[in-house]
């Protein structure tokens, strides 16, 4: 089990090491570099530079260098903590990024839990009770919740929220709360506001999960071993539950591995919909701006939360499954 | 009478049929026998003759989209189970009216009749140890503690030879080798004593030297604790080694039954000689050819006619086997045949 | 209860029973009806089609992406207006709802619109006049366009009967700058469905490649190709297509644009694909019949040929049926972040992005109708899949 995790452990710098070649990668994409965005930027404001600032410029940020003397200096900076100061916002990155990162991990975990919370039951429910009413009800409903893109969800329920309530669902926060440091109401008015993004988001993941629940329990509660329980004399919802149900969950586990990072890849959209101060938001402002440190540090803290969510998977597979765990050791 | 020379079980004109889509599918027709204390009987017959669902129905373990239509099925439990026995005069319940997942039958699965299923090694749950499984079928029906149950359990382990039983418990079936998990199964089976042993075809999935030692620990066991096995095969080979009395099945209905003294050098039934003769023996002569049934057997919606057996047997009689079903009907002191060579019996439709 | 075909026909189900087989099976079945007789001796494709055909939903499916495929191979013929056509008077017109029957006949009409300026907000207000009809008639001279870039036509299959009085029709309303919806909408469609047929196409070809090399070597390109495809798949995938299509060149024409996106979309939804072939490809290579073709001295050609990709293929297209969903949605994702994209090419997910703040869509809710589009097109698309994907392993 231990010798299992560390191999794990031992694999993620080999994959910080290519994610941070690819936000490097974003960074470097767009024509022109950090200089040019600034000057252009200036430009806009209607002032200008001359060619001996620009150059100090460069030379400040090492763009005169090869590219791998700038992808070296970029990973020690950020090694250090320093992701650069953004040209947008005239802030540091670090900080920028910081104040949305627990919002954009809490929003994403809130989803994680009313997905698993709601699929399970339903995949329970219609495997056990398949071809009734309500089986074919989850069936339609789960239908339409993979077929909806999200922002469709989120744009209808917004639209319908003003138009019939007249409250408006957008942000994370109450006016009054917005700018406060953290206190117990904080705390209780964000969740208030948390949920409904949570639900939007995890609406279509909720209906696959559903899905592959119902139809591992279908495959399990065919096997010999449900029959052998019941022939023990076990009660039937007992024998479901200890049984069929623990089996048919073990293979979900795996999933966390790619619904953990569809949840953050979704809550950009979800977010920038209803207008969310996640990280999502600003990396779309980033990219659109052209304030590629930013995007950069973004994309790649979204690839480090990924990697943890497969992680945590992984370990969790390997706890559960004894086959696993003996396998891997 | 004395108690012991009245049935266990007596199943009477049980029929279980399977309602798909595509039609129904009769899968026991109409079948009656008798269990008696200590008694070993043996069902055989080809894959899908019903010998499964017959002792599935026994235990009220029958999956949708099967029911069972009609018949009865008296079973004596122990004299403590006394609950269930409240507006009985003779000391029988019949199982068929009971509410499958009910109290009652519960109380009966798996502390008076017991299944060793095919393949011990799917019978048995891959997340959860040995141990577990079996203290969980001793906590439902015995009044006693983990502690209790833990030290039963590996007493079973230790009854059916499993070296190092302590350790076993910790063990999962995955880890054991096929003979052991076999043999964990029957511990497991035999955890309370059931009265009733009902065993699904338990050598089939296990090698030829294995199988031996099953059959031998069961046959010792079944004496130590006086019970009564059920035991399915399509191996006749097997069936002579266990079984005192035997039931030939074909389609869903009892071919013929009988001793298996009378069964196996005095066959009557057409079928159960066809089977006899397809049995390969070291007294035949080398290389020479196995007799086979002629045909295959008939595709479960399209049962023919009249007798189940007609179209392959080969003392069919136009007219009459494809026209009339023979009923089961004792020819002899110890045989009973439902065939129109012997009787004129049929059921009436 | 199983109806298993014997082992005699499941060695090689791939096969069009010879009649010899044929013949026996008559001989050894004594009494099998004749969907049963059928049944054993069917080829593989027939057996698919049985089961596909039980499948109503997705039968249902299929006719409507048949015309959802229609529209998207001629969007002129179905348009009532230029979609890239701007008009400063027709801001943000509501829904003018079609009419067939006219006093119990067949003729076609919608209601006038009539617009009056709040003086207040300045802004246009549009009433449907229901005392005034715009008559309509079928195959209607309207603007020029070109059927597949080939017949170049002015007959439209609906509009109004007089356009040179300048009578024009707005069936889903217009935009913030008076573009027809409904025919941006007719427009969008042959985008948004091409898109997601290239980038699955890209992603089969990627993904039978690599995931083929993969079943076939195994080793150690098998190990470094599945370690890739976990990587890619635990990765978040939209902020890595934002992130690729910001870095496309703002001055791309709109179609290298329209090329750059289906690369990146299928660069990562090959994954998908590529384990699926890699899982068939191994299990199929256990399978009896492939073993009993190996054994009988067939080339490796002709097992892969002949053998293993007629069962597969079924898998392969069910597969990738379920996968064009995917890349639709994922294409109105960025198109609607403003990401993918860029004017004057239409899309469902450009058409969305109109609607991207609720002040717009509470001026004009009927923006929201493109994703009506795009939520019938991939849920009919799924269905579709999954029938195929059942029916797809007729031995199951």
């Amino acid at each position: 089990m231990t010798q299992y995790i560390i191999k794990r452990l031992l694999l993620l710098p080999l994959l910080l090491f290519i994610f941070s070649i690819f936000a490097f990668f974003v960074i470097q994409a767009p024509p022109g570099d950090f200089v040019t965005s600034y000057i252009a930027e200036l430009a806009a404001s209607g002032s200008s530079m001359d060619q001996a600032q620009i150059d100090a410029l460069r030379a400040m940020y090492g763009l005169d260098r090869p590219m791998y003397i700038q992808y070296l200096k970029w990973v020690g900076r950020i090694i250090r903590g320093d992701l650069g100061v953004s040209l947008d916002w005239q802030r540091p990155n670090l900080e920028l990024i910081s104040e949305r990162l627990m919002l954009t991990v809490a929003l994403g975990l809130l989803t994680f839990c009313f997905t698993w919370a709601v699929a399970i039951p339903i995949g329970i429910y219609s495997a056990t009770h398949q071809y009734s009413f309500f089986d074919y009800f989850f069936t339609v409903f789960n239908y339409f919740g993979v077929a909806t893109p999200t922002f469709m969800t989120a744009l209808v329920l917004m639209w319908l929220a003003f138009q019939y309530f007249g409250v408006s669902v957008t942000g994370l926060f109450s006016p009054q709360y917005v700018d406060a440091p953290w206190t117990w109401g904080r705390v209780v008015d964000l969740l208030r506001h948390l949920w409904l993004p949570a639900v939007i988001l995890g609406l279509d993941g909720t209906a696959r999960l559903a899905r592959i629940m119902r139809a591992n329990l279908l495959d399990e509660l065919n096997k010999p071993y449900v029959e052998m329980a019941r022939a023990k004399g076990m009660s039937e919802w007992k024998l479901v539950l200890k049984y069929p149900v623990r089996l048919a969950i073990n293979p979900l586990i795996s999933t966390i591995g790619w619904y953990l990072p569809l949840i953050f890849s979704g809550s950009v959209i979800v977010a920038t919909v209803l207008n969310l101060p996640t990280i999502g938001p600003m990396l779309l402002r980033a990219l659109t701006n052209q304030d590629m440190f930013l995007a950069g540090a973004i994309v790649l803290i979204y690839c480090g939360l990924a990697v943890i969510g497969t992680l945590i998977s992984d370990i969790l597979l390997a706890w559960l499954d004894p086959r696993i765990r003996m396998e891997e050791s | 009478m004395s108690s012991e020379q009245r049935p266990i079980l007596s199943v009477r004109d049980l029929k279980t049929y399977f309602f798909l889509d595509e039609g129904t599918v009769k899968a026991v027709d109409g079948v009656s026998f008798d269990v008696y204390p200590g008694q070993v009987v043996g069902i055989v017959g080809e894959s899908g003759c019903g010998k499964s669902v017959t002792v599935r129905s026994v235990l009220r373990i029958v999956e949708k989209p099967g029911r069972i239509v009609a018949g009865e099925i008296f079973f004596r439990p122990r004299k403590g189970n006394g609950r269930l026995l409240e507006g009985s005069q003779d000391g029988y319940v019949d199982l068929a009216r009971l509410d499958a997942q009910g109290r009652e039958m519960r109380a009966i699965r798996g502390a008076e009749i017991a299944l060793i299923p095919q393949e011990p090694m799917a019978a048995f749950s891959p997340v959860h140890t040995i141990g577990d499984q079996i203290m969980e079928t001793i906590l439902l029906h015995q009044a006693v503690n983990e502690e209790e149950a833990r030290r039963l359990g590996i007493e079973r382990l230790r009854e059916v030879g499993i070296p190092n039983p302590e350790q076993r418990m910790e063990a999962y079936s995955w880890e054991l080798s096929g003979g052991l998990r076999q043999r964990a199964m029957i511990a497991m089976a035999l955890s309370c004593h059931p009265t009733l042993l009902i065993a699904d075809e338990p050598t089939t999935a296990i090698d030829v030297t294995t199988q031996a030692q099953v059959l031998n620990l069961l046959r010792s066991l079944q004496q130590q604790h006086n019970m009564s096995i059920i035991f399915i095969t399509h191996d006749l080979g097997v069936i002579a080694q266990i079984a005192e009395y035997v039931l030939v099945m074909y389609l869903g209905r009892l071919m013929e039954t009988g001793p298996v003294v009378d069964i196996f050098h005095h066959p009557l039934h057409p079928y159960t000689r066809a089977l006899l003769k397809s049995i390969p023996s070291v007294y035949t002569r080398s290389r020479t050819f196995l007799p086979t049934i002629e045909g295959s057997i008939p595709h479960p919606f399209n049962r023919p006619p009249g007798c189940p057996f007609h179209p392959r047997c080969s003392q069919f009689t136009a007219g009459i086997c494809d026209q009339k079903t023979p009923l089961l009907q004792p020819v002899n002191e110890q045989q009973s045949v439902s065939c129109f060579l012997y009787h004129r019996r049929a059921e009436e439709d | 209860m199983v109806l298993g075909p014997d082992a005699a026909t499941r060695i090689s189900p791939a096969h069009e029973a010879p009649l010899k087989i044929d013949d026996q099976a008559s001989e050894i079945m004594i009494a099998p009806s004749e969907g049963a007789e059928a049944f054993y001796v069917a080829p593989n494709w027939k057996l698919v089609w049985w089961r596909f055909k039980k499948h109503r939903l997705a039968l249902v499916s299929s006719v409507i992406l048949m015309f959802i495929a229609i529209v998207a191979l001629a969007p002129g013929f179905f348009s009532t207006q230029d979609p890239n056509a701007t008009n400063a008077k027709e801001l943000f017109i509501p829904i003018q709802t079609l009419h067939f029957f006219d006093e119990g006949r067949l003729r076609p009409f919608v209601y006038a619109v009539v617009g009056q300026r709040n003086p207040k907000t300045l802004r246009m207000e549009w009433q449907i006049d229901q005392s005034k009809k715009i008559p309509l008639r079928f195959f209607a001279r309207g603007y020029e366009y070109k059927i597949l870039g080939l017949i170049t036509t002015r007959i439209h299959l609906l509009g109004p009967a007089s356009p040179e009085e300048g009578e024009r029709i707005h069936l889903l309303g217009t935009d913030r700058l008076g573009r027809d919806q409904w025919s941006r909408l007719m427009h969008g469609s042959q985008v948004s469905l091409s898109i997601g047929l290239l980038a699955v196409f890209l992603s089969i070809i990627l993904g039978i490649l690599l995931g083929g090399i993969s079943g076939y070597f195994g080793g150690t390109v098998d190990l470094i190709i599945q370690r890739l495809i976990e990587i890619l798949q635990s990765l978040p995938p939209i902020p890595i297509w934002m992130a690729l299509t910001a870095a496309l060149p703002r001055d791309w024409s709109v179609e290298r644009v329209y090329f750059a996106i289906t690369v990146i979309l299928s660069l990562i939804g090959w994954t998908t694909l590529a384990r699926e072939v890699r899982g068939r490809f191994l299990a199929l290579r256990e399978e009896d019949f492939v073993v009993a073709a190996r054994l009988s001295g067939c080339s490796q050609g002709r097992i892969i040929f002949r053998h293993m990709l007629p069962t597969f293929a079924s898998h392969i297209i069910a597969a990738s049926t379920l996968a064009i969903p995917v890349m639709i949605i994922n294409e109105t994702f960025l198109s609607f972040l403003g990401l993918g994209l860029r004017p004057p090419a239409i899309s469902w997910g450009v058409l969305l992005q109109e609607a991207q703040n609720l002040q717009s869509i509470v001026l004009a809710p009927w923006l929201l109708l493109p994703g009506l589009a795009v939520i019938i097109t991939v849920l009919a698309l799924n269905l579709l899949g999954d029938g195929l994907r059942d029916a797809a392993d007729p031995y199951h």
